[in-house]
């Protein structure tokens, strides 16, 4: 069944269109990211969804309802924030209560799933803090908990992982993951982040300037991407961009992932070394070749490159993406 | 920062400022108390000096006590200060609220126009008000007071409060909205709360002026029946003969309820000015 679809949405504040023309199919218990730069209107098109901001044109469904005068407590979703807009007079019981009694539900229905959220979640411990009194990593989580009681027949995460520390962000992305594999629902997730995109999506639909550039699964957008600016957003370190004829390319602009380089005496390109990145696990080399181009190149493993050395880069002509003067993909 | 905390010489500096600066502002409130305890012989004769044991006299406050209703007085202006107050935080909220938080046409020239107000002041209009309040039948009446002082507060209530209403996070009222809270909801159980520190700001910028305003009362309610402290104090001072004991005594017991009142704003005052400092 389709959980969510937007048909031709548009959006704009004032003069400014922010979504243009967005149409966009979600089927049920998919996992969906919506990545893109900032500005892109990512956010603007969740709170759309949400019932946040009407928008100026085009129709939204969910659950096969049109919604669009539905009010955002009416329309079975639930939202977690980037700054997980926890009520901060309320403990972290009464945060995740509020939403069920403002929906009537009998008492020992709302203790209940509570308690299930909770234990979830491993919330219990603190079910009687208020918000002032958890770390990040557990506001979010109750964040999370709130959403999860009211059984929603879609979740929106709105950069939920954006204002936790490196290490918490990679424990909370696998807890969500988790989560939607136990609970099997529809989820809508905002994200700049290619690397949450990469790792929780099911499908992601990159956006751009209020435009969909390309929808797919991440593989298919990192293998197959349609234009430069997909190319370029998807992958760290990012792709390689270089003018086609120094490649000995008719297209205006040839692209080739760091992957793909490597460092090898037959290779095609003369360069030489202008830092090194030593990851441990992967060593990140950044040569200049004779053109003048920087190059980054991923090399898996530890290797011994020093600044300055001359070195010979190689790939294969397959992994090489060419684009025309405006960014599309030539095939 | 932390350095000049430590130095002992910026430390004593700093307190003596403070302390000099306290003694300033205290001493006239010292001296009309010490004074209300004297007899009016000993006012004149040393001003400065402590009630001594043949000195000491209570006649100030017993003049003030049995002539006309004090007691009336007072409550007369409680009720107009704090119904005023409310009135201004509850109204100058509200619109705070809708300045900051909807987007309509119109938005900032209706800012503009609310906070026009404290440019202006009020007492330019006494004569409409007065021909108003007469027309209307609310001369004499504790309501035209609290109108006004509600219409005088407005202004700078709504131009302080909109600004804070603007910090209360977005996410948080949305959050609101999504688990079915009303906007009235959002706005009493979500908003106000965290305006809390603002509230009382605005709170004892009106307390002060209203409590001891004498240029209302004097014209819009003189009857006994709504007579305010401070227009029942002027009945002791005459053209000829100030009853001096009467008046100090009647300052110094005015003085309290503003105190308490202050009391109460000012330890969220207080949690406002630091909250934003130390998180």
């Amino acid at each position: 069944m389709t959980a969510l679809n937007l048909s031709n949405i548009c959006k704009s504040f004032g003069k400014v269109e922010v979504l243009r023309d967005i149409s966009l199919t979600v089927e049920e218990g998919e996992f969906v990211v919506f990545v893109g730069p900032s500005g892109c209107g990512k956010s603007t098109l969740l709170r759309v969804i949400a019932g946040l901001e009407d928008a100026t044109a085009g129709t939204v469904e969910i659950a096969g309802e049109r919604v669009n005068d539905v009010p955002p407590a009416k329309r079975g979703i639930a939202m977690v924030f980037q700054t997980y807009a926890l009520y901060p007079h309320l403990t972290v019981r009464g945060n995740m209560a509020l939403g069920l009694k403002q929906e009537g539900q009998a008492k020992d229905v709302i203790e209940a799933r509570i308690a299930e959220a909770a234990r979830m979640l491993h919330l219990e411990p603190y079910l009687e803090r208020r918000p002032a009194e958890l770390s990040g990593g557990q506001r979010q989580r109750v964040a999370i908990g709130r959403a999860v009681v009211r059984e929603p027949e879609l979740f929106l995460f709105d950069e939920p992982l954006s204002n936790l520390d490196a290490a918490l962000r990679m424990n909370t992305r696998i807890e969500i993951a988790d989560l939607h594999r136990k609970l099997g629902a529809t989820m809508i997730y905002v994200t700049h982040d290619q690397i949450e995109a990469m790792t929780l999506a099911d499908r992601i639909v990159v956006l751009r300037n209020g435009i969909v550039e390309q929808v797919g699964s991440p593989m298919e957008l990192y293998n197959d991407p349609v234009n430069r600016f997909v190319a370029g957003f998807l992958g760290a370190p990012s792709m390689n961009f270089l003018p086609g004829h120094v490649l000995g390319k008719a297209a205006e602009e040839a692209g080739i992932r760091p992957e793909n380089l490597r460092i090898e005496e037959s290779g095609q390109l003369a360069a030489e070394v202008t830092h090194v990145e030593h990851l441990g696990g992967d060593t990140n080399v950044l040569v200049r070749i004779e053109s003048g181009e920087i190059l980054t190149l991923r090399l898996f493993g530890q290797h011994a490159h020093a600044v300055g050395d001359s070195v010979q880069v190689g790939f294969d002509e397959r992994d090489v993406y060419l684009f025309d003067k405006d960014g599309a993909r030539l095939r | 920062m932390h350095k000049a905390r430590r130095n002992p010489a910026n430390l004593i500096a700093m307190h003596g400022i403070l302390i000099l600066y306290t003694c300033i502002a205290l001493f006239p409130v010292f001296v009309i108390l010490i004074n209300s305890f004297k007899t009016r012989k000993a006012i004149f004769r040393e001003p400065l000096a402590l009630p001594g044991a043949d000195s000491f006299s209570l006649i100030g406050y017993e003049t003030v006590l049995r002539q006309g209703d004090f007691f009336g007085y007072f409550q007369n202006s409680m009720i107009v200060t704090v119904c005023s107050l409310f009135f201004i935080l509850l109204f100058g909220a509200m619109a705070a609220f809708a300045l900051a938080e909807y987007r309509f046409r119109g938005n900032t020239l209706m800012g503009l126009y609310l906070a026009l107000g404290i440019m202006i002041p009020i007492r330019i209009g006494t004569v409409a008000i007065l021909e108003l309040m007469v027309s209307t039948g609310l001369v004499n009446t504790l309501m035209a007071l609290i109108l006004v002082y509600t219409a005088q507060g407005l202004p700078l209530a709504v131009f302080i409060l909109s600004e804070f209403m603007r910090g209360v996070s977005d996410d948080l009222k949305n959050a609101g909205r999504i688990d079915g809270l009303s906007e009235y909801m959002i706005f009493f159980r979500l908003a106000l709360p965290l305006v809390r520190p603002a509230l009382a700001t605005v709170a004892v910028f009106n307390m002060i002026p209203i409590w001891n305003d004498l240029w209302f009362p004097l014209i819009l309610a003189p009857a006994e029946s709504t007579k305010t402290l401070t227009l029942g104090s002027q009945v002791f001072i005459g053209q000829f003969v100030t009853d001096w004991n009467a008046v100090l005594s009647a300052l110094s017991m005015a003085i309290l309820p503003v105190l308490i009142l202050y009391v109460i704003f000012s330890r969220q005052l207080i949690r406002g000015i630091t909250s934003g400092a130390v998180k």
